[in-house]
């Protein structure tokens, strides 16, 4: 539709960045600078994981943690790859996990926001206050523990994972504002053609709402493939650890990954456990694919908020 | 005559069967796009309510919820008098979230002012998107990333200390170094949000005071300290009472994980917050009772302060305000 793609892009914000302040050569030349010294601070934790992690595991111990990998080696990521059944079965759980939470997700939020955002549903203003509410009001921690153990009998399995975070009330705020902000004229004329309000809303609405529901889609991404306290919460069994809960129980406790590759001969033959550059080996496994993913959509995504946040 | 008139009335009453259909050909969809989502929203938070009232009572897993004892205020009491844990962590929130408002507020401003001031489109989103990295990297894995700094013996500070000649310190065992640290943290994973909320701020001026602000022979600074800053201040106002509104609740991840506390119980004094008190509490079945009185008092503080601070908003700019 071509409304949708126009408001994909607006290209009159973008190139407002080209014209505030007037011209003067030094102080652009000094906030560079310091932008770009911000800029590479801001990457060096990162750039101590990564290089400790493809470092030398002597050379770590005897001189600690360089920016620089020293001797370069493999050793961490060989040790891990030994085994890596733990390791894929958490990156296949987290990759379920966030992939069906996001979609369920997505859908039912955006089915809610929509009926929420339409004038002439009756029920609006009861349910609105009904979904608001939550967003500034709710049980805490032990009654959610509670409810999905006691009460659900939820505990160990996925859906403790995916369910519980389906619909959020901000998020369910943040597509409802959008909807209302759609065009009624096509609406109406589709209505007058006479499609009924659920068809309206899949074949019309939604593809009319792409920008938004990638947003929003890119939010559960993060939240579920990020999400180590649910797991903390509620998986006791190894099959259902994903990765960030791996990453956690390993911080805590190396055994715990250790203990898991039992395809690795033991004692004698075992080949020791490089200790300082596995834990970073594992965190840079943990971040790499939703750092990946940020870089490659980081031209929609960075865009994408600061015009969100130029229209908020 | 009688008749008519109550006639007349039952029809002003009830609305024709027609409009009756029309109403329901739309509503009815409406409803059902409604329900799975709504269906969620009261099983997964409305039905945790109840639980709050674990708070009141003391209890005993084999009764449940309903029949375990009651004991009114007794664990809110326990938790302010008897351990004295529950100014310590109202203490350490209060502490922490402030520096971050604060903090934040004024890092994200001054990253604003200087991104407003690149005109190289590719340039400006090179500066954000790594401001923004950090965002995207979870907890666990920023508790990695301290560590490789902090380690006693591995770490790149104290390794730095040790070729410098001077004394490694052991971080993990040093309470008063946490503090820094974790707001150092904070920053580094939440200004590059703040700064671009900011950065749209800016880009809303009208180009032309600044224009007729050189003209007349302001410089760059004068014209940031007298047109750039001022503009801003209703934004930042209003962020910083949204802020002091959700003032008890506290990142989680941040604390838990950065400092480590399930392996550094001395680091936990000054770094415990309601919200990892109530989840070590709850992993401590005889403390189950005191977790959601703390939650309860979170949440409920929290409310009321949300409340009162939204009807300030309301007054200082209205269309900010939450409701």
């Amino acid at each position: 539709m071509q409304l949708g793609k126009r408001l994909d892009r607006l290209p009159e914000d973008e190139d407002r960045f080209l014209s505030v302040h007037s011209e003067n050569r030094a102080w652009t030349a000094a906030v560079h600078f310091i932008l770009t010294v911000l800029a590479l601070a801001f990457f060096v934790p990162i750039m101590l994981v990564i290089s400790a992690s493809f470092s030398d595991e002597r050379t770590v111990l005897l001189n600690g943690y360089r920016l620089w990998p020293q001797n370069f080696s493999l050793q961490a990521y060989e040790y891990l790859f030994l085994d890596v059944t733990q390791i894929f079965r958490s990156y296949g759980v987290s990759i379920i996990v966030t992939f069906f939470g996001t979609t369920l997700g997505l859908l039912l939020s955006s089915m809610l926001a929509y009926a929420l955002s339409r004038r002439n549903f009756r029920l609006r203003n009861v349910l609105s206050f009904i979904v608001y509410f939550t967003i500034l009001f709710n049980g805490g921690i032990v009654p959610f523990y509670l409810l999905i153990t006691r009460s659900l009998q939820l505990q160990n399995t996925l859906w403790a994972l995916i369910l519980p975070h389906l619909v959020v009330g901000f998020y369910v705020l943040i597509l409802r504002t959008y909807f209302r902000e759609l065009p009624e004229e096509i609406m109406e004329a589709a209505t007058m053609d006479g499609a009924g309000e659920m068809r309206i809303f899949f074949q019309i609405v939604l593809p009319m709402s792409i920008p938004a529901l990638a947003t929003i889609g890119l939010f559960f991404i993060l939240f579920y493939w990020n999400d180590w306290f649910t797991p903390l919460l509620f998986i006791r069994s190894n099959e259902l650890v994903p990765l960030q809960y791996l990453l956690h129980r390993t911080m805590a406790d190396l055994q715990f990954l250790t203990d898991n590759m039992s395809n690795i001969p033991t004692d004698i033959a075992r080949p020791p456990v490089p200790l300082a550059t596995i834990r970073m080996a594992l965190a840079v496994l943990g971040a790499a694919p939703i750092t990946l993913i940020f870089l490659l959509l980081q031209r929609y995504f960075v865009s994408g908020l600061t015009i969100g946040a130029l229209k908020g | 005559m009688a008749q008519a008139h109550s006639k007349a009335i039952a029809r002003k009453r009830l609305p024709s069967w027609p409009v009756i259909r029309k109403e329901l050909r739309v509503n009815l969809p409406l409803l059902a796009l409604a329900l799975p989502g709504l269906i969620h929203i009261l099983l997964f938070q409305y039905a945790t309510l109840p639980f709050l009232l674990v708070a009141f009572k003391s209890y005993r897993p084999a009764l449940g919820l309903w029949d375990s004892p009651w004991v009114g205020f007794r664990n809110f009491e326990f938790l302010f008098t008897g351990t004295g844990k529950g100014w310590e962590i109202i203490r350490n929130v209060l502490l922490y979230n402030s520096t971050f408002i604060i903090l934040g507020t004024v890092f994200a401003l001054a990253i604003a002012i200087m991104l407003a001031e690149v005109h190289h489109s590719r340039l400006s989103r090179i500066y954000r998107t790594s401001l923004f990295l950090p965002q995207f990297i979870s907890w666990v894995i920023i508790a990695y990333i301290v560590l490789a700094f902090f380690d006693r013996d591995q770490g790149m500070i104290n390794a730095m200390l040790r070729s410098a000649g001077a004394n490694p310190v052991n971080w993990y065992g040093t309470s008063e170094a946490w503090p820094p640290i974790l707001v150092a943290a904070h920053l580094w994973r939440t200004v590059g949000l703040g700064s671009v909320v900011y950065l749209a701020g800016i880009l809303r001026i009208n180009p032309e005071l600044f224009e007729a602000a050189a003209v007349d022979g302001a410089n760059r600074w004068q014209q940031i300290r007298f047109i750039t800053l001022p503009s801003l201040m209703p934004l930042v106002i209003v962020l910083t009472l949204l802020s002091i509104g959700n003032i008890f609740r506290a990142d989680f991840g941040l604390f838990y994980q950065v400092p480590r506390q399930y392996a550094n119980p001395l680091l936990i004094g000054s770094t415990d917050v309601i919200d990892t008190f109530v989840v070590r509490a709850l992993s401590n079945s005889g403390q189950i009772e005191l977790a959601t009185a703390a939650g309860f008092f979170q949440s409920f503080v929290g409310l009321v302060l949300v409340v009162f601070i939204n009807s300030i908003v309301r007054r200082v700019n209205p269309e900010r305000a939450l409701f």
